[in-house]
């Protein structure tokens, strides 16, 4: 019962979060509004057992990508006059689009049979299968997943840096 | 109504407002952001899925998702950067031209 009434609350957190980052125009609470949403999301992942899921989550969404997008905010916007504004438009083709998605989602869960199996997830540590599980059946995506990063990496400081700024100037 | 068919709810709301943020926004991070949420409804729903099933699978398959996520944000936020620093907006509309105004 305990755990219905706090899923329903992380439910409720994220729902009025995506709201706010749709309504408002200030870029920075919308940056504030998404880490609510993904904060209340690594707690559904909690409650939907997937313990390591979550932490990873909090660590790299609120960690990292929140704290890169606020310095790409900081960094693209002027401090000073009219700050962080965002405009919007092209509000009637959005609407349109997203709710027929919505329509055709509904629709699909509503006609899909989903077999319900009963998993083993309650025995034992779920962290400890997924290492496993990572090292044995994943273990090329793993290892793929590693030279994604190191290629993102080069490739994002390459970009963003004024390296080659005195040749174009 | 039951747990998951209201979670799968939730993932699609979370979809389609993510894809309405990232249509209607014209700042290119608040753009960003609302294909992150895409990313994170996806990953919602590959857990409710391993929720049900049997195996470990969804879970996995959301932790890849998460890394491609992470390198996708990083190079965009890299590319927007370069982009304000050389056309001073971070407006995607008003980014029109390929070559610099001599």
């Amino acid at each position: 019962m305990m755990q219905e009434i706090i899923l329903y609350l992380f439910i409720a957190f994220s729902i009025v979060s995506v709201l706010v980052i749709l309504l408002n125009r200030n870029v920075f609470y919308a940056a504030l509004a998404l880490l609510i949403c993904l904060i209340s999301l690594s707690g559904i992942y909690g409650l939907l057992q997937a313990e390591f899921l979550a932490v990873t989550q909090l660590l790299i969404y609120a960690g990292g990508i929140l704290v890169l997008m606020i310095f790409g905010i900081m960094l693209t916007n002027r401090i000073a006059g009219k700050s962080f504004e965002s405009k919007s438009h092209n509000w009637i083709p959005g609407i349109l689009i997203s709710a027929s998605l919505f329509v055709v989602f509904l629709i699909s869960y509503q006609d899909s049979a989903i077999i319900v199996t009963p998993n083993d997830l309650n025995s034992g540590n779920h962290t400890s299968k997924i290492g496993v599980e990572l090292m044995s059946t994943y273990a090329a995506p793993f290892e793929i997943s590693g030279i994604l990063l190191l290629v993102c990496l080069i490739g994002a400081a390459l970009t963003a840096s004024s390296f080659k700024k005195s040749s174009h100037e | 109504m039951n747990k998951t068919d209201l979670l799968f709810y939730l993932s699609a709301f979370l979809f389609c407002s993510g894809l309405l943020i990232a249509v209607t926004k014209k700042n290119a991070i608040v753009v960003l952001m609302g294909i992150e949420l895409m990313l994170n409804a996806a990953n919602l729903n590959l857990v409710i899925f391993n929720f049900q099933k049997r195996g470990m699978d969804g879970q996995l398959f959301a932790l890849f998702i998460i890394i491609v996520a992470v390198c996708e944000a990083a190079v965009g936020i890299a590319i927007i950067l370069k982009t304000y620093h050389y056309y001073h907006t971070s407006v995607p509309d008003q980014i029109n031209e390929l070559k610099e105004k001599n």
